[in-house]
């Protein structure tokens, strides 16, 4: 068999260099995006890469992912085989067959095997597409593309068969069927035909297995495919910090705040929207998208994916815009407003992306536009952002009532001498009848177990974690610096919270501000005063079928789960029961992200899906760790009638089986 | 046009406590807000801008830290923000309030026309609700108070007409220009300052306007001015409040409870 290089060179030639176009377009696009540092801690990126990207941690996390692996690792052991393929054309003397013998046969034989289990991997990918395709993998929006994924797989399957026949013919015209035994399939299938024929069968699929290749590869980085090309890098690039830390907005005139048009977004998100290959789990896990709200975080990354082609060309020659990011209707590339006040910030969509794309705080960065240059927002926020400004708390309640929960226990102010930990009450635990019930219970097992502890009382702040999820990042930024410095003042090292939301907040968003403090959640106080021997819990508790709810903040966002789980067994004698969406796929209840305070007037609400879960498992207790949970989770109890159900906080629970 | 909607600072009333001893509001660590009605007064003022161009103007008087109050009407978009404050302005009642603040307006309006002056109903921390009719008979403006919708404003011809809210009932009616109006709070939604325009009222100067700028008769302002003072502020006496029932375990219980303590009290009628 010979090539026709007058035809393969000129084809060869053209196809590298339009596919290096593409690329240099593409790159040329992200270029477009804001500064953002991604090459700091190299080790960090490098292991996380492997883990990720080689390893297909969240890839195999799911069934079907086993497939994905079998072709990754198919495409790159065959990296090696086409590109010995591709050069073989130009340079007919050069291939694997100059290695020594050995190897170069344990490559064929390699070579051979991975071709059979990437077709076995097609066959089943095309299978599930067509006959069994989960719910989250097409929608109204993605099926345009739909039959993009069709042609990719079907062109990987010619591959894989042109690759066997191009080796079978070769077996049939006198090559080693040694150590091709897939390829040696096929050349049984020939056998019987004449040397010419055998001859112009591997032509044809050497010609088959050429221009299927070269219309892959420039495919690549013009469709959702793109992702083959960038996922590697993209998990490399990945945001070391918490899923919703994102970087502070300098406050100075003439800067622009938040995301309003797409290249306003940092270079790494527009590097996010080419690498979506629109798997759908993210959309899978969205409480917003599972209540019918018009959020779907899958989308979100690409409408900007589609705002940033439409508008990039424009863009690079410093045209102005034509498609605008955010609007009041959703279309193709632009956001509806009502979809970004949907997000809860729960986090799932960060948590599960298999290539670390980064859905949420793309959409915090939107509301910052929105809350900061726009002043557009649902109304009932308005209030929010007062109380917050004028008195500190979302309620609006007089900030000199911050300490009367605990009027009771006596004065007990936080001294840095004195006091080793600051127990940092949160909003709720101060001003909401439910929750100062919980803080009364952290108080009491604290004072039990001998902690040594103090309030800052009527000086508290809130620790305006809504308002950062809500993009209000100016009035966030001046709270926090407050607080920051207050906390500096009073020597402040040590903090408890009885709130996930002030925990993370303490804990992750104010390392921002340069504080580095020791931030624990009461669960996690607790359950080292339990192992230290500390506190002793002379009975267990019975409440019946106890059903744990992780909370968003403290599970996802801070990975503690197995923390109030122990508590609960330690109190109750048993391990909680699970739902059926528990841990890193737990469904939230609702309220993160600032939606507390606004109304849920789309689709259904989120915690009375959360509590319909619960419900079928005929729990006696709802077992929660976080007051905003506490609030859905009851009034979710109300709404769907189910009276017999008590939702208890962890610490409570412990503090029921301490009870004497 | 000129519009101009007058503005006090006023303590957040929610956090005032009363000092036993001198009767008096203890205001030291009280933050001072806009007071709420005020709020209305601006946003219709910046809203008349929006739809008929007309030149919005905040006007407050107070003492030199009230530069806030206005910082916060620039942010949010006022054309020109002043500050009537000195010395002898200090300790007035609402005569010697509205006196000034007349004396303020009226020299606004013979560099422009006046078109309408906006107050909120009353102040939070005063309640009197006589400021602004003050200003309106000082000026010799027709006065239209406790409006809840601006329901046609008519440039050419000088005339609006406007809703008021009264109890149970609303009433059209109608006046020319100028005017001055009191505002409820149901009369807009007052809007949020983009950090842009905060950043700029950073910088901006606020006019400060002393005696000397306006030239009132010291004897006329300020507690000289003032015929009625504050003798005493207190807390009315109060019967002790008790709990009863348990509302968090046993609310069907407690209200039960609840229902027969007030029918035992004849303060619920069947």
């Amino acid at each position: 068999m010979s090539i026709n290089q007058t035809i393969y060179i000129p084809l060869f030639a053209v196809s590298v260099i339009f596919f290096c176009y593409s690329c240099y377009q593409r790159l040329q696009l992200i270029s477009l995006g804001a500064d953002e540092n991604r090459s700091d801690r190299p080790i960090e990126r490098l292991a996380g890469m492997f883990s990720y990207a080689f390893g297909q941690k969240r890839v195999v996390k799911r069934p079907f992912g086993i497939n994905h692996f079998v072709l990754f690792w198919a495409f790159m052991f065959l990296l090696l085989a086409n590109g010995e393929f591709l050069i073989e054309g130009l340079f007919p003397s050069v291939s694997l067959a100059l290695l020594p013998d050995p190897l170069h046969h344990v490559l064929a034989f390699i070579f051979d095997m991975v071709s059979l289990l990437a077709l076995v991997a097609v066959v089943v990918a095309l299978s599930r597409r067509l006959l069994f395709p989960p719910s989250y993998l097409s929608n109204e929006y993605t099926s345009a593309r739909s039959g993009e994924g069709l042609l990719i797989l079907a062109m990987i399957a010619f591959l894989m068969i042109a690759f066997f026949l191009l080796h079978g013919a070769l077996i049939g015209l006198g090559d080693s069927a040694a150590y091709r035994p897939i390829s040696a399939i096929f050349a049984s299938l020939l056998a019987g035909q004449s040397t010419a024929a055998l001859q112009s069968s591997a032509t044809i699929a050497w010609w088959v297995h050429a221009v299927v290749l070269l219309v892959f590869i420039n495919l690549l980085p013009r469709s959702k495919h793109m992702h083959i090309l960038t996922a590697i890098p993209n998990t490399y690039l990945r945001s070391l910090d918490k899923p919703n830390i994102i970087p502070r907005e300098s406050f100075a005139k003439g800067k622009r705040f938040g995301v309003g048009v797409v290249e306003q977004f940092s270079w790494k998100d527009l590097l996010d929207s080419l690498t979506c290959t629109e798997c759908g789990r993210c959309q899978d896990l969205c409480p917003a998208y599972n209540t019918d709200k018009p959020l779907n975080p899958r989308r979100i990354v690409h409408d900007i994916k589609a705002n940033l082609l439409q508008n990039g060309p424009a863009l690079k020659n410093g045209e102005g815009k034509t498609l605008p990011m955010i609007d009041l209707a959703q279309n193709e590339g632009t956001c509806s407003e009502e979809a970004l006040w949907a997000c809860t910030t729960c986090g799932a969509c960060v948590n599960v992306c298999p290539v670390l794309i980064e859905q949420m705080p793309k959409i915090v960065k939107m509301r910052r536009h929105l809350v900061q240059e726009k002043s557009e927002f649902p109304e009932e926020l308005l209030n929010l952002f007062e109380n917050m400004e004028q008195r500190s708390n979302p309620w609006g309640i007089a900030p000199s009532d911050r300490g009367k929960w605990s009027t009771q226990l006596g004065e007990r102010p936080f001294e840095a001498d004195k006091t080793e930990y600051l127990f940092f009450v949160g909003c709720a635990g101060a001003f909401d009848t439910r929750a100062k019930q919980v803080s009364v219970a952290v108080a009491t097992i604290m004072d039990l177990a001998g902690v040594s502890w103090g309030m800052l009382g009527k000086e508290e702040l809130c620790c305006g974690d809504s308002l950062r999820r809500l993009g209000n990042e100016y009035v966030f930024d001046k709270m926090a610096k407050q607080n920051v410095e207050m906390f500096i003042e009073k020597g402040v090292r040590k903090v408890v919270t009885a709130c996930p939301h002030c925990f993370s907040t303490l804990k992750n968003d104010y390392r921002q501000y340069g504080l580095e403090l020791q931030v624990i959640h009461h669960s996690e106080l607790i359950e080292t005063l339990i192992t230290g021997n500390k506190l002793k819990l002379p009975k267990t508790t019975d409440m019946g079928k106890l059903l744990f709810h992780d909370s968003c903040y403290l599970g996802r966002h801070n990975e503690i789960y197995d923390t109030p789980r122990n508590l609960i067994k330690a109190a109750t004698g048993s391990k909680p029961a699970e739902f059926e969406r528990n841990r890193e796929n737990g469904f939230c209840c609702g309220a993160g992200g600032g939606r507390m305070w606004m109304e849920e007037l789309n689709g259904s609400r989120i915690n009375q899906n959360r509590v319909a879960e619960a419900l079928k498992q005929k729990p006696d207790t709802l077992c929660v760790s976080c007051p905003y949970c506490m609030t859905m989770m009851e009034d979710g109890l109300k709404e769907l009638n189910a009276p017999g159900v008590q939702v208890k906080d962890v610490a409570e629970v412990v503090a029921e089986a301490l009870r004497l | 046009m000129l519009v101009i909607s007058c503005i006090k600072q006023v303590p957040d009333t929610t956090q005032v406590q009363i000092d036993p001893e001198t009767n008096t509001l203890i205001r030291e660590g009280i933050p001072f807000i806009v007071n709420p009605y005020d709020t209305h007064a601006l946003e219709e003022g910046l809203s008349l801008k929006d739809r008929f161009g007309l030149r919005p103007v905040a006007l407050s008087m107070g003492p030199p830290n009230a530069e806030a109050t206005l910082r916060k009407a620039c942010a949010l978009g006022v054309d020109d923000a002043i500050l009537l404050s000195d010395r002898c302005f200090g300790g007035a009642d609402t005569l010697a309030t509205s006196r000034v603040l007349a004396s303020a307006i009226e020299k606004l309006a013979e560099q422009e026309e006046l078109g309408i002056v906006f107050c909120g109903k009353q102040t939070i921390d005063g309640d009197t609700a006589q400021v602004g009719p003050g200003i309106a008979s000082r000026l010799g403006l027709q006065q239209l108070t406790l409006v809840d919708r601006i329901v046609h404003l008519d440039l050419e011809k000088k005339r609006i007409r406007v809703r008021r809210k009264l109890e149970g009932r609303h009433e059209i009616v109608e006046a020319p220009l100028p005017v001055m109006i009191t505002v409820v709070r149901e009369l807009n939604r007052p809007r949020y300052p983009t950090v842009p325009m905060r950043l700029e009222a950073e910088d901006v100067m606020v006019k400060t306007w002393d005696n000397s700028v306006l030239g009132l008769d010291v004897e006329t302002v300020g507690l000289k001015g003032s015929p009625t003072w504050v003798s005493k502020i207190f807390s009315p006496e109060r019967d002790q409040g008790e709990i009863i029932g348990d509302g968090i375990n046993d609310p069907e219980g407690t209200a039960n409870l609840l229902i027969e303590k007030l029918l035992s009290k004849d303060l619920l009628a069947i």
